[in-house]
């Protein structure tokens, strides 16, 4: 099936898959009303969907390091920016976003502008040009254009740091989902989401993962919109949310005017469990700076131009042409989610806070509250928290607290929808993470297989031992996440934002100025992306321990001091060394013309 | 000029069309955040919060293709544009 003429039937065969994945949430819910039990069906749909996705990457499987690495640059268009959009949508986007808008606001926003934002930049600046370089990795390109071992090495070091930073986040999401839906102690829970992540790769390498991706977003994303429509029809709100809830928004702002915002004493806040938080900011009023804003936005555009595992996506498209609508698409697919988030947390905390709706807590007497059920089971879960702080029995919107996840996850239970659609959640956010994971795990072994094996340290290895070594080190990657995303060190968010800064601060400019200015050097690129990383390390290191930092530049956005670290020692390094040589710069000029060759052959 | 240079000569010219467009969208506007908030957006969202949901992000959808399209035209205008299809 996977053979032969599978790209010309791929419509076809996505079709099948997406129908047969509708009947199967329909023949859940039959069976929800004749009586299967709630982690019965959760187990069904977890097992169902990853069993599915271990079936595509077995049947694309390869033995071709072509097919291996870039899928054979045959993707088309549309289903490229599929898989880019799962490659893209983390565990994170897909749990924690509304939730984080539901908490945040405006402030938190800014990662919406900056997460489709850096697209453009993506799309103009970088993929169409990496895509004629013919490269197989990130480094790839920086090996080449630079020339030697060294700046080639660097690439390797800032890739790893950044995506190993982002992978950790993602297997622990897998690890959180199979604990909850399986029903199986976490520490277990996340190396089953390892297997399930290594049955897609393992195989087929970067075909396996790119048919696998399509799959994947399928799920999330009928996963993520089913429940935002479903809520507001039930609610009331509107049949098409994203249109019709102005009126739902400006409620919220109008029950906040009324309830205000009241502080609580550091020693009530003690009570409440680690990990939650009540409602302290404006719904749609603007509560952060502008510098706040655009810092946060500008750190996470140039993020995603420097992230590996998002460039490489580009590498399997047929042509430079379909690289540069690719990116088009990919976004247009990030956008059906992320503009639904916001929705999703409006219609969580209306129905949450206004008392005038049956669904609404807030008002009601803490006794009454702590009877409902999805209260109980939230609360046994650690996601939801009420306490009678001023002793007046009734529940005040300080007196609420819940966990960015509840967002996603609770709603559609308050909203009094089947349990089907938890389970249909639940599968959503694993395929979420999942699919990020894998395209991650690979971003970094394929870098150390082809880049620091193949170029630097076995030249002259042949296809079957360089895809042998590039298999083992996937496992090996993973095993290593794994067992740091055990240890849970740090929470889900903070450490996919740290990612972009790392990536940014590392390869931003190393990799731009390849392509957009030519007098750019190997000592230019090596002192960018070096004294990039140290000093965007550095500044969080230092940040982390107590220090002040400066022009408000946070944890959170330490790539902006990085890369402008990187961008002056690279053009003042470059400057004051020799120009490039005439073949370099050549290669530059064949860079530029869509036409023609691509610099590096089609097996290298 | 060589047919060359000139082809990068209105390559980097969209390039600068587009970051400009970019730029207001994703990062100028946000600049007035608080003031722009106060005016009625697109479906009677407030402005501001309309944008950072849905408008900035579906303008840049929009770019991106338009981006794509442009230099389409200017490839074949050179003569660059590879061929087959997508």
């Amino acid at each position: 099936m996977i053979k032969g003429n599978f790209i010309d039937n791929l419509p076809k065969v996505y079709g099948i898959y997406t129908g047969g994945f509708l009947a199967f949430i329909i023949i859940m819910a039959i069976a929800e009303q004749m009586g299967m039990s709630a982690k019965a069906i959760g187990i069904c749909f977890v097992a169902f969907t990853v069993a599915i996705y271990a079936i595509i990457g077995y049947l694309s499987r390869t033995a071709q390091a072509d097919a291996y690495y870039v899928a054979g640059r045959q993707v088309p268009t549309v289903f490229n920016g599929m898989a880019t959009a799962a490659d893209w949508m983390s565990g994170a986007s897909f749990v924690a976003m509304a939730g984080g808008i539901y908490f945040k606001g405006y402030g938190y926003m800014a990662l919406l502008v900056g997460w489709t934002g850096g697209y453009v930049l993506v799309a103009s600046l970088l993929a169409p040009y990496l895509r004629k370089f013919g490269c197989y990795t990130v480094p790839d390109f920086i090996g080449t254009r630079y020339g030697g071992n060294l700046s080639r090495l660097m690439a390797v070091i800032v890739l790893t740091v950044a995506s190993f930073t982002y992978v950790t986040a993602q297997i622990n999401a897998t690890g959180t989902i199979a604990s909850v839906a399986l029903d199986i102690p976490f520490q277990y829970a996340v190396y089953v989401g390892l297997i399930s992540i290594l049955l897609c790769s393992m195989l087929g390498g970067m075909r396996g993962v790119t048919w696998t991706q399509v799959a994947q977003y399928i799920v999330l994303i009928i996963a993520y919109l089913l429940p935002v429509f479903w809520i507001s029809n039930k609610m009331g709100a509107g049949f098409f949310p994203h249109f019709m809830l102005a009126d739902e928004v400006s409620r919220i702002a109008e029950l906040e005017a009324q309830f205000g915002f009241v502080k609580n004493s550091a020693e009530n806040l003690k009570e409440v469990p680690k990990g939650l938080a009540g409602i302290t900011k404006a719904h749609s009023a603007v509560n952060a700076t502008p510098w706040a804003f655009i810092s946060l936005a500008l750190a996470m555009m140039m993020g995603t131009a420097s992230l590996p595992h998002v460039m490489m996506r580009y590498f399997t498209t047929p042509s430079v042409k379909a690289a540069r609508k690719s990116v088009g698409w990919s976004l247009f697919f990030i956008f059906l989610l992320y503009s639904s988030a916001p929705m999703l947390a409006t219609l969580s905390k209306l129905s949450l806070i206004d008392p005038s709706l049956p669904t609404g807590i807030i008002g009601k007497s803490i006794a009454e509250v702590q009877s409902i059920d999805w209260y109980q089971n939230w609360n046994q879960a650690n996601l939801m928290f009420v306490s009678d702080f001023n002793g007046n029995g009734t529940l005040e919107l300080n007196e609420f607290f819940m966990g960015g996840k509840a967002v996603v996850l609770a709603t559609p239970e308050i909203a009094g929808l089947p349990y089907v659609i938890s389970g249909l959640v639940a599968a959503g956010g694993m395929a979420a993470a999942m699919s990020t994971a894998d395209g991650l795990i690979l971003a970094i072994a394929n870098a150390l297989s082809h880049d620091l094996y193949y170029k630097i340290i076995d030249p002259k290895a042949e296809t079957a031992k360089r895809l042998v070594v590039a298999r083992v080190l996937l496992v090996v990657i993973g095993f290593a996440g794994a067992t740091i995303a055990a240890m849970e060190i740090q929470g889900i968010l903070g450490s996919v934002i740290w990612a972009f800064d790392f990536a940014m601060s590392g390869l931003f400019f190393p990799l731009v100025l390849g392509v957009w200015w030519k007098r750019a050097n190997r000592e230019g690129a090596i002192a960018g992306m070096a004294l990039g990383l140290i000093s965007g390390a550095g500044y969080l290191i230092w940040v982390r321990n107590g220090g002040s930092g400066f022009l408000g530049i946070t944890q959170l956005t330490f790539g902006i001091f990085g890369s402008a670290v990187s961008l002056v020692s690279m053009v003042v390094v470059s400057l004051i060394t020799a120009e490039p040589n005439a073949a370099t710069q050549k290669m530059v000029d064949e860079v530029r013309v869509p036409s023609g060759k691509s610099i590096l052959g089609k097996q290298h | 000029m060589s047919k060359q240079a000139q082809h990068w000569e209105k390559t980097r010219g969209l390039l600068m069309v587009t970051l400009a467009i970019w730029f207001v969208f994703s990062i100028g506007i946000f600049l007035f955040g608080a003031e722009m908030n106060e005016v009625t957006g697109p479906f009677g969202y407030p402005l501001t919060y309309w944008f950072t949901c849905q408008g900035s992000l579906g303008i840049f959808v929009i770019l991106i293709f338009w981006f794509a399209n442009r230099q389409e035209k200017i490839d074949e205008e050179f003569g660059f544009s590879e061929r087959g299809d997508d």
